[in-house]
């Protein structure tokens, strides 16, 4: 280059200021990190997250609650005319196309296992109401029939089926 | 009145003289109480001084309840309790305090719809304006961290509720939910941190509040008839702050303060719910929730919207929409005395904010009226859905439509040319057409 050593080549002032200010916003943006994660869920709140339930306690066509991750959960033992209703729905009048045996473990259709928490804004629906006869939201009104899918109402999902497998005929791990 | 204002403080004492070559703490104070203010300020214009006054009053009420209280979920709500019963004048404090920011909201929304018929948002004053919009905000997110740290059912559930709003921003929205909740529900950490927080934003509130009278300084203030008040005008048309306002602030307080106290001592819990009183229980929603009354309009936009996303976009864009004010009234005509349609539109404004503050507190299925039943046994009217868009349209149309197009075709009556003229003389010698 014909500057080179020149103090006044304004490319090479150029360079160290570019190179300066990036490095300056990438030590920022470092620093920020921890700061802004610290927020994330920690250790102790992930470990909580796995629990195991006794089906045993439920009763035909009732429903058991349990607290899991923070939000209640719902487990329902259903009655073989609301697995027969929730199959017998076509996926053409649901708002979030799932059948039932998506939603229910192979051999295990009386067990619907869903967490508790409204897809719209998180409240907790009511057991047996709504015009589905699966839960109703006293929130803003959204409707689930007995597979906890959304039938009705501004809630955009179904209820959220956790990740569980059964260890026994009787027991459940949720998480 | 404005930045040119020169100070006229001189040091009285030896320590003064000392004083003012090192800190000059005292001019600042002196310069204050001597400020050239419009003379014709009507008691629209006393809320700013209420509302310096209250967020002082909820900061030092703050303090002194962050003393007592606990921000873990076992212990939050007893601590209440315990505040209520068992420390000295707990009871007192904490209903100030609780009372205080629904009297905040009262005069903060009073003090917005001066600012929006008198036309204060305009230049060169739009600085002003959009620092106050930032302290509504503000102000918004304390009241809600603040609403949560009773830790009762109404707490827990409205930020459950309140929260999820963020969830529903598309990609990102459930990793912010999660970050914000600080686990996969509202627990612990959400509580611990929404503590945290509440104590912090008050004193952001207060270095916003600043930095909006550093701005109102330096544009000058605005009185209702809306004119710049020229400078060769200075001595005739304005009064020093001391003693006049302070005098004139002082009397609005003390109504104002009365109140406030008839609502602390005679009915604390009429702003509140009673299921407030239920210690959180994350199993159980209560079946008819809604937020606080100063919330209630944007509460009923957010549901009039059929689509998640969208209830949220437009809730927050009843509030962004006012960052852009100064720029979407096109008239040059301040105040509205002079402009006597947009008197009008302002007119419907106010009810239907009102309205949907009404619709809010409201079920969406709910009958507004009914003019009997269907052959389906469903009700046939206007149930309180359809009348939240309707008055959802219309805030909307306000700013965005009437605003800009009125400006441009109204006739605004005549201006006068100074402030001291519409009260000296009644006939027209002093006035000249606007535009």
């Amino acid at each position: 280059m014909a500057h080179e050593g020149d103090p006044n080549d304004p490319n090479r002032r150029d360079f160290i200021h570019i190179a300066a200010g990036a490095a300056a916003v990438g030590a920022a943006a470092a620093a920020a990190w921890p700061l802004i994660d610290q927020m994330n869920p920690a250790a102790d709140t992930l470990a909580l997250a796995s629990i195991e339930v006794d089906l045993s306690k439920v009763q035909e066509g009732q429903q058991i609650v349990v607290k899991w991750r923070g939000k209640p959960l719902f487990v329902r033992y259903r009655t073989p005319k609301e697995i027969a209703e929730a199959k017998a729905v076509p996926l053409a009048d649901l708002k979030d196309p799932q059948p039932d045996s998506a939603r229910v473990k192979p051999g295990h259709e009386q067990f619907l296992i869903v967490v508790g928490s409204c897809t719209h804004l998180g409240c907790v629906p009511t057991f047996g109401t709504g015009e589905y006869g699966g839960w109703f939201c006293p929130c803003h009104g959204s409707a689930y029939d007995t597979s906890g899918r959304i039938r009705k109402g501004p809630a955009p999902l179904n209820l959220q089926v956790p990740e569980y497998s059964f260890l026994s005929d009787t027991r459940v791990k949720v998480g | 009145m404005s930045a040119d204002h020169e100070s006229t403080y001189v040091p009285k004492s030896a320590f003064e003289r000392w004083m003012d070559a090192r800190l000059p703490i005292i001019r600042m104070g002196a310069d204050y109480a001597a400020l050239p203010t419009p003379r014709n300020l009507n008691y629209w214009w006393t809320f700013g001084g209420i509302l310096f006054l209250m967020l002082v009053i909820q900061i030092i009420t703050g303090i002194i309840l962050a003393m007592h209280y606990v921000p873990h979920v076992d212990h939050a709500f007893a601590s209440v309790e315990r505040i209520m019963r068992d420390v000295n004048y707990g009871w007192l404090v904490r209903y100030v305090h609780a009372n205080g920011a629904s009297m905040f909201f009262l005069a903060v929304y009073i003090h917005m719809l001066r600012g929006l018929y008198y036309g204060s948002y305009k230049a060169p004053r739009e600085m002003i304006w959009i620092l106050g919009v930032i302290i509504f905000l503000l102000m918004m997110a304390t009241g809600f961290l603040g609403y949560t740290l009773p830790w009762g059912q109404m707490s827990f559930h409205g930020a459950v509720v309140i929260t999820n709003l963020l969830g529903a921003i598309p990609v990102i929205g459930p990793g912010i939910l999660t970050w914000i909740q600080g686990g996969f529900a509202v627990d612990q950490p959400t509580l611990n941190r929404f503590f945290s927080l509440h104590y912090l934003l008050p004193f952001v509130i207060f270095g916003v509040v600043v930095l909006h009278l550093w701005a109102l300084h330096t544009a000058g203030q605005g009185n209702p008839v809306g004119i710049m008040i020229p400078k060769e005008r200075l001595k005739q048309d304005t009064v020093p702050f001391h003693p006049y306002y302070t005098v004139k602030d002082g009397f609005a307080i003390l109504l104002f303060l009365l109140l406030f106290a008839t609502f602390v001592f005679f009915n604390p819990n009429a702003m509140g719910h009673a299921d407030n009183y239920i210690p959180a229980n994350p199993l159980v929603t209560p079946a008819h929730i809604v937020p606080e009354w100063y919330f209630l309009p944007f509460y009923a936009m957010l549901r009039a919207i059929p689509d998640k996303f969208g209830g949220v976009v437009v809730m927050f864009g009843a509030i962004f929409v006012l960052f852009l004010l100064p720029w979407l009234d096109t008239s040059k005509v301040r105040s509205m005395r002079y402009r006597p349609a947009m008197r009008w539109f302002f007119i419907i404004f106010v009810v239907v904010a009102l309205g949907l503050g009404w619709c809010g507190a409201k079920l969406p299925d709910e009958m507004v009226f009914s003019l009997g039943e269907g052959s389906n046994g469903q009700p046939i009217g206007m149930n309180y859905l359809w009348l939240t868009r309707i008055l959802t349209f219309y805030y909307f149309a306000y700013f965005l439509i009437i605003m800009p197009l009125l400006g441009l075709r109204e006739t605004p009556l005549p201006v006068p040319d100074t402030i001291a003229a519409p009260v000296l003389d009644h006939d027209d010698a002093a006035k000249v057409p606007a535009q």
